[in-house]
Parts: C-alpha cells; structure tokens; sequence
C-alpha cells in the first residue's frame, strides 16, 4: 500500500507535468457503482468522447451495486496510476475510506451525479430543485389558475422532497393569491406509476374530477397520472414529468403531457471528463468554472456544479430529436398535425 | 352464540369467517365514507376499486392453494413484471410487424404467449421444489430476483408504451360491456345459483344427509340473488365520465344528444377475477386435483403413503400460480396501458398479505378462494380509502402491515374458539 501510493505520486507529479506541456497523457478513472445500468453507458460515452478531445484516457471499474467493492474498486484504479478519478458512489456515507486514500495520493475526486458528503469531493450533477421549477412553471404557464394536484416521488428518495420544493417556489405566489388552490398531493411508493395511478384516481374521485392541472415529479408517474385521467376523459389537461422517457416524450407530442424535463447524461459526463481533466492539471476545486458551494442535506459545504436541465415541451421536441435520443417514429407514433413530426 | 342470530347463521350454515370479513369490510368502507365526507361509498369508488383490486385478488387464488400445500411463492411480482414486459414487447414490436398494426388477433395470441410463459416458468419452480426438493423460500426467493432482473433486463429499462387498444380493454375503465349485457350476466348468474342451491339439496336428500330447513334455503337464495343483483346496479349505476362520451361521439362526425348518458357496467378485468374465482373455486371443492392439494397440506407424508404424487401435484400447483400471475399482468399492464420494468413490485406480499387476511393457515391445509378475494378487497379497501382520505404513503404503509398482524391474530382466536383447523 505504502510503497503504491509512493508510486502513485510520483505517477501523479510526472502526468501533471506532462499534463501541462501538450495537454497529453492525463488518465481518468471512473469507479462506477452499477454499470449494468443502461443510463451510464451514455455518460461513458459522452466522458470517452471529451477525454479524447483532452487527449486523456480512460480506465473504470463497475462495483456491481457493492459499497464494498467500490472501496477496492478505487484503491486498484489510484494503484494502476490515475490522475483524477470520478466516483458513481453506490454509498455517499460509506466511499470516505477511498476519498482518504485518493487524499493520500494526492488524486482529486469528483462524485458524480450522487452526493458525496465531503468536501475533498466536488460535487457534479443536476438541479434537482430546479428540475421541480422547471415541471411547475411549464404546468403554470399552461394553467396558471385552478386546482392543482401533486404526485410526489418515493417518500424514502430524498430528491422527491427536492423536487417538490423547487416546485412550491414557483407556484408559493399563485397558491397565496389564491389562483391556485392544491386540491391534493401524494407521494409515491417506490416511484412506481401503478401506485401513481390509483393515487390519482382516488384523488380525482374525492375531489368530483375538479383538478384543473397535475405537477407529477417524473414521467414514469406521469404516466400513471395520465392513465387515470384518460380514464375520466380529462387527458390534456397539463401534467409535469422528467427523464425524457421515451413514452413521455411520444405523449408530449401528443398532447397528454406537458412537459419532461430532461436531464442530458451527456452533459453531465462531457462536464465530469472536463472538471476532471482541470482538476488533473491541478486546479483548485473552487477554480472550476461554473463551481459553487452547495450546502448538503447533512449541513456540509461541497464545491458543486449544478448543471440546468432542459425543459422539453411540444415545442421544443427538436431537440431531443437532433440529440438522437430518441427515434422519430417512436417519438411520433399515433401523433398527427405536429410539425415536428411531418 | 346462544342468541337468535347465532342461531339463525348456524342454521343457514353460513360460515362465520365470510361474516366477519364482509363485517370489516363494510365498517372500512362507512368510517372511509365519513372520512371523505360521503365519496368511498359511491358507485364509481366502489367501480374503481374493483378494477385496482383484480390484479391481485386473481393471484391471491393461485396462493391459497400454493400455501395450502405449505409452500410460499415470492416471485409473483417479479414474475408478473417479466410476463407483463414481454407482452408488451409482443404486442407493440414484433406481432404488428407479422399480423398488422391493430389487428384483433394481437391480444389473443400476446395472451396467450404470456399465460404460456407464465405456467411454463410456475412449473420450472415446481419441478425445482418438487422433485429436486429445494424450499419454495429459497427457489422463489431467487425467482424473485431473477425475474426482476429479467424484465429489466428485456426492456433495458425503458416502459413499453402505448398497449394495444384491445389488450388495454382487458384491464380498465375502456373495457366494460354495458347495461343490458351486465343485466343478463346477473340472471343467469341468479339462476345458476337457486340451480346450484337446489342440487345440492337434492343430492343431500338421496345421500340421507342432513339438510336446511325450507325457509333457510329461500332465505340464502335470496341473500345470494340479491348481492348479486345489488353488484351488477352498482357497476350499472356509475356513468361513464360526459366528456368521453363527447370524444366518442365527436370520433364518429356526431353530435351528443342533449342530456344523453350512459353506465359503464361490468368491466372485463372483474369479469375475469369473477370467473377465476369460480373456477379455482370448484377446482378446489369438485376436483381430485383440489383434494389433493387439501390433503397434502393437512398431512404431506400421509398423503405420499396414500399414492398422492405430491411432487407433481407440487409442479402443477406452481404452474397454475404462474399461470394466474400471468393473467394479472395482462391486468395490470392493460390497466395502466404500458409495461415498465418496475411492475407488480412488491406485488407478492400484497397477495400474501390477502391470502392469510382471507384465512389461508401458513402451516398448511386450511384456506379459502372467497376468503383470498375478500381479502384483497379489504386491504385495497384500506389503501384506496387512506389515499382519498390523504393519508401519506409511509403512514399508509404502517397501518396496513398493523392490520395484517391483528387480522391473522383475530383469526387465530377464532381458531382456537371454535376448534376449526
């Protein structure tokens, strides 16, 4: 251990150098906690493809949902010599044991997309509050008056609460006008759309189908929202969603939701490959451009980059469309008279 | 139970377990219906309620007899996620490429696929239990797992999504069959249960058993006709939502005639518990197969001595499972109109859960499919009514596991009072 992490270093101090004559020979290290998962396999590509304009490469290790795993994951890849590593942690409470070795050999970490609580780890992923604005606002722009309904997230995934705050601040004016009242909102067991549905169903029998617009926190209970109300016949009035599904987005197009606001992993592993390349180089975390201090549920102060995510409504399908994250005819199927979709 | 009632129950022979159940039941729904200041009780509660129950009042059939034969099953709600993904995957990728997009054919042969894979996965457990006699714990336990995975596995994830239009009838509030035919449902219902009630007490007679008196016997009847026909007004008294009805008749160039209605009626996904339940219900009352399954779980080794194959009665009891667990997929997905890698999660504790709320002994040989169903109500009954009444999730959660523990301490009571099994 002693005499690798010695190794480590002086790796490090002779890349670093490297590092900053030609922009050359930079090696980033990705410990991933589940790659099985198919999302991650787009941030790898978006992070290879920004490595290779650095001119960095690239090793990883998958920890196969083990925190166990990851500890190990990460002592191997500091041991075969990389510069900077970016951490998927499975466990944010459990991965200080690696954050002390990378310390120790001097390697800068960046805990990706999952909160790391420690400030020698700069925190890199999506607004999760602003995702919730972003879901409340599209709905008031549609709707800015009447009942309004909240399908929260699972009651045990701390961004459920994230999100519906995000969301009470941009409707909190309107709610104490009085043009908004909230007729009902539910947490989700286990995000899952069928609990999404029956939620939505007692609440439109309670209420008499008096719900005017539906601020759902992703698309997967979207779509059980919008099961609910098409059986009720209420379908187009607006509903909120995130993820850019590709059933969300077929119906945005066709008219059923809203919004998805949607989270290009791409971005998040473009800015990873990049921060971590900067950090590789030896800037500071604070030097980051775009970098802020984010205060953590549990009261640390982290170096964080919270990246905006995008609104995709009717509007805007385009986008997702030239991104290629989505085929034209499963974005399109059943859909008639859209622009987009001649 | 020296008083007039307790005499007049006693004589009718009605089982006081069915009492009890339809009792809590009904005192769930009155304190809901006050808590919701009077919608729990309405027609369309009650509708709704009935298509969120079907998926698993049907699989609560299946487990009664799983746990009668003192087994478990916990990959039913893995099982169901895996089935419901691949119908998906049929019915919207490969079938309309082969027989036409909305062609009639694609949920009779998506149904028909999934009910097969459905049994054929059930028996592999089976035989695995069985014959190569690893618990059901274990082998279902891993089932659990490995299904779960393989439906995401299939989907990569993503939610498969619009259904076919004619598979989502078989599921919601689309598919119902009317006034009328609901109707003559519910004659031939009532008529086929005053048959019922006069053969058996015809073949009482000639066996020289002992039989009601009259009076019981009309009493039940008309008990039994008048739930029947109490049900089906119900279903028929729920109008179908006004602005539906625009769509439809808007889809078809028409005008909606001034003050026109109409109710939904029956819907399929119920007509379909409806039959399950009779069925499984004279499979375990009128058939060798049903008597089996009752002996091997009153006494496994005594009923081995007494040339019972038990293992393939093991076999064939997963398969049956599986198969049921296939029909609430198509439920299930049909309800929500998509398939998702994260459906029926949890599923098989709610159809546990049901099961032993509706009197199904864990240690084996005791359980009833009527019990099962009630039993699904009752808890559906609890969640539904929490979820209008604003009760949050975690809360939610809390209350029903509290009730499954008194409603099984409840039972046991019982048990030991009456001297039942």
């Amino acid at each position: 251990m002693h005499k690798s992490i010695i190794a480590a270093a002086v790796v490090v101090a002779g890349f670093s150098s490297a590092a900053f004559a030609d922009g050359h020979g930079v090696t980033v290290g990705v410990s991933w906690s589940d790659f099985q998962e198919e999302r991650w396999k787009t941030d790898e590509a978006a992070m290879l493809g920004a490595l290779d304009a650095a001119g960095a490469s690239y090793l990883s290790a998958d920890a196969q949902s083990s925190a166990t795993k990851q500890l190990a994951d990460v002592e191997s890849l500091i041991t075969q010599g990389v510069d900077a590593l970016i951490i998927l942690a499975q466990d944010g409470g459990s991965i200080g044991p690696a954050l002390d070795a990378a310390e120790a050999a001097g390697i800068p970490v960046i805990g990706y997309d999952r909160l790391i609580e420690d400030p020698r780890a700069f925190y890199l992923t999506f607004d999760n509050v602003e995702v919730g604005r972003m879901q409340a606002a599209a709905v008031f722009a549609e709707q800015p008056t009447g009942n309004y309904v909240f399908i929260k997230g699972s009651p045990t995934d701390p961004n459920s609460d994230f999100l519906r705050g995000g969301q009470q601040e941009v409707l909190q004016a309107a709610i104490d006008s009085g043009a908004i009242t909230v007729v009902g909102e539910a947490y989700t067991d286990g995000w899952q759309p069928s609990n999404a549905q029956r939620n939505m169903e007692q609440i439109l029998t309670q209420t008499n189908n008096e719900v005017d617009a539906v601020v759902a926190s992703n698309d997967g209970t979207a779509g059980g929202v919008v099961a609910a109300l098409t059986a009720q016949g209420m379908d187009g009035i607006p509903v909120s969603g995130q993820d850019g599904d590709h059933a969300a987005l077929n119906r945005v197009a066709l008219g059923t939701q809203t919004v998805s606001v949607w989270k290009d992993s791409r971005d998040l592993g473009r800015n990873a490959a990049e921060i971590a390349v900067a950090l590789a180089g030896g800037a500071a975390l604070g030097d980051i451009e775009g970098s802020a201090t984010f205060t953590s549920p549990g009261g640390v102060d982290v170096t964080s980059m919270l990246l905006a995510p995008q609104p995709v409504t009717q509007a805007n399908l385009n986008a997702v469309l030239d991104a290629g994250w989505i085929e034209k005819d499963v974005l399109c199927q059943g859909v008639t008279g859209l622009a987009v979709c001649e | 139970m020296s008083n007039g009632l307790g005499k007049l129950i006693k004589t009718l022979q009605i089982d006081t377990r069915l009492l009890g159940m339809i009792g809590a039941f009904i005192v769930i729904s009155l304190v809901f219906h006050v808590a919701t200041g009077g919608t729990f009780l309405t027609p369309r509660n009650l509708f709704t309620l009935t298509l969120q129950t079907a998926s698993v009042a049907v699989m609560a059939t299946g487990m009664v007899f799983v746990i009668v034969t003192r087994n478990i099953d916990l990959s039913i709600g893995s099982l169901l996620g895996i089935v419901g993904m691949l119908m998906g995957v049929i019915q919207v990728q490969i079938l309309p490429d082969i027989v036409g997009f909305g062609s009639p054919s694609i949920w009779i042969i998506t149904v028909t696929i999934g009910i097969l894979l459905g049994a054929g996965i059930g028996a592999f457990q089976g035989w695995l239990i069985g014959y190569l006699v690893i618990p059901s714990f274990i082998v279902t336990l891993g089932g659990l797992l490995i299904w779960r995975g393989g439906a995401w596995w299939v989907s990569k994830g993503t939610t498969i999504s619009p259904l076919d239009p004619n598979f989502i009838m078989l599921g919601g509030a689309s598919g119902t069959i009317g006034v009328t035919a609901s109707w003559a449902l519910a004659i031939v219902g009532s008529i086929l249960t005053v048959v019922f009630l006069m053969n058996t007490r015809r073949k009482h007679i000639s066996h020289n058993f002992a039989v009601k008196p009259l009076w019981a016997e009309y009493a039940l009847g008309a008990i039994l006709v008048g739930a029947i026909c109490g049900i089906t007004a119900i279903m028929n008294a729920y109008l179908v939502p006004t602005r539906i009805l625009e769509r439809r008749f808007a889809a078809e160039g028409l005008e909606m005639p001034e003050g026109y209605t109409e109710a939904y009626g029956f819907p399929i996904s119920v007509l379909i518990v409806l039959f399950v339940t009779i069925a499984m219900t004279i499979i375990a009352k009128k058939t060798r197969f049903g008597r089996y399954i009752f002996a091997m779980g009153g006494n496994p080794d005594a009923a081995e001595l007494s040339g019972i194959n038990t293992r393939l009665l093991t076999v064939k009891v997963f398969a049956l499972m599986g198969a049921l667990t296939a029909i609430a997929a198509v439920i299930a997905s049909a309800r929500l109109g998509s398939a998702g890698s994260s459906l029926g999660e949890l599923d098989e504790l709610r159809v546990i859960a049901a099961a032993v709320i509706g009197g199904t002994a864990l240690a084996g040989g005791v359980g009833t499919i009527y019990g099962a169903i009630l039993g699904a109500l009752i808890m559906q009954a609890l969640v539904s009514g929490m979820g209008m009444v604003g009760v949050d999730s975690p809360l939610q959660n809390m209350i029903v596991g509290g009730v499954l523990i008194i409603a099984v301490w409840i039972d046991i009571i019982y048990r030991r009072k009456t001297g039942d099994a």
